[in-house]
């Protein structure tokens, strides 16, 4: 049953989003992330955190003058588990 | 399943939004190409002031100058005029593209743009002025087209794909421009005048609209 290789952190469409910003960009801070998805401070971090727990994004915190600036990055993992789920989901759709 | 149509509908658009700086206007282009065009008509009237010949070709060698000092000065002046002119519509209509589709306007990619823009762009400045200082006129045209079709290439990596392809023109009227000497005003108005506004409109036409 394909459903059963559906990755279940990419459930949510904003991790999918956060994935998918991730892929073409080399890293992108966290302002960057909230602009382009529309999230909020909370909601965006939750995301980020279980990302970050799933080993699929990393981060590094810097800082420009006194402002931190985190970054994210995805993994080598995280990249893997999105193409793998970007492919079940063209299945799904074939399928159908 | 329409929801997962959906969901790789967003992922693609996602990924063109975070890598590409989609507010540059096509309406910019075709105002910077009529400034151009009014840039080179107003060079061509005044070599015809000063030498009363309405031959287009040779415009730039000196020699045929009444008054190579003044045309010196003039040229200087009408390039500045011209950059500034097209700089500010250029800026104008994209301020209003990104706040009509509510998108920011300075992001980290914005920036990669300009920067990658900004240096070819100064070094090509400055090639121009030592050549417009040693009084080759011709030459200092060319490499305009020349740096400024490299400022696009290089440029095009953080924008729409057109870029690239107008760049590539830029470079290779510049060449040509070398290669036939006598005309290098009427490339110079061919690359930043017609090709400005022929990409300009069919960029408006394709994201604009």
């Amino acid at each position: 049953m394909i459903l059963e290789r559906f990755n279940k952190t990419f459930e949510s469409k904003a991790r999918l989003g956060i994935m998918s910003v991730l892929m073409v960009n080399e890293s992108v801070n966290f302002n960057t992330l909230k602009d382009l998805l529309q999230l909020t401070d909370g909601n965006l971090a939750t995301h980020l955190k279980s990302l970050e727990d799933a080993g699929y994004i990393s981060v590094t915190k810097e800082f420009i003058g006194r402002k931190p600036n985190t970054l994210y990055t995805a993994t080598a993992d995280g990249k893997k588990a999105f193409v793998d789920h970007l492919n079940v989901l063209e299945q799904l759709i074939k399928g159908s | 399943m329409n929801e997962h149509l959906d969901n790789l509908r967003e992922i693609r658009s996602l990924m063109e939004r975070s890598s590409k700086f989609l507010s540059l206007s096509g309406l910019s282009g075709v105002f910077a190409g009529i400034v151009a065009l009014l840039g080179a008509a107003r060079v061509y009237l005044k070599k015809v002031e000063l030498t009363s010949s309405y031959n287009v070709t040779g415009i730039f060698s000196a020699k045929n100058m009444a008054e190579p000092g003044e045309f010196k000065t003039f040229l200087i002046q009408t390039a500045i005029i011209t950059f500034l002119a097209a700089l500010f519509f250029g800026i104008y209509f994209t301020v209003r593209k990104a706040s009509k589709n509510g998108d920011k306007l300075w992001n980290p990619l914005s920036k990669k743009l300009v920067i990658s823009l900004t240096i070819p762009l100064l070094a090509g400045a400055v090639f121009a002025i030592v050549l417009i200082q040693q009084l080759n006129y011709s030459l200092a045209a060319s490499s305009t087209l020349v740096f400024y079709g490299l400022a696009l290439l290089g440029a095009s990596h953080f924008t729409v794909r057109d870029v690239y392809f107008l760049g590539l023109f830029e470079v290779i009227l510049g060449i040509l421009s070398i290669v036939f000497v006598g005309y290098s005003l009427l490339f110079w108005a061919l690359g930043f005048g017609v090709l400005h506004i022929v990409y300009g409109l069919l960029m408006y036409l394709k994201y604009d609209k």
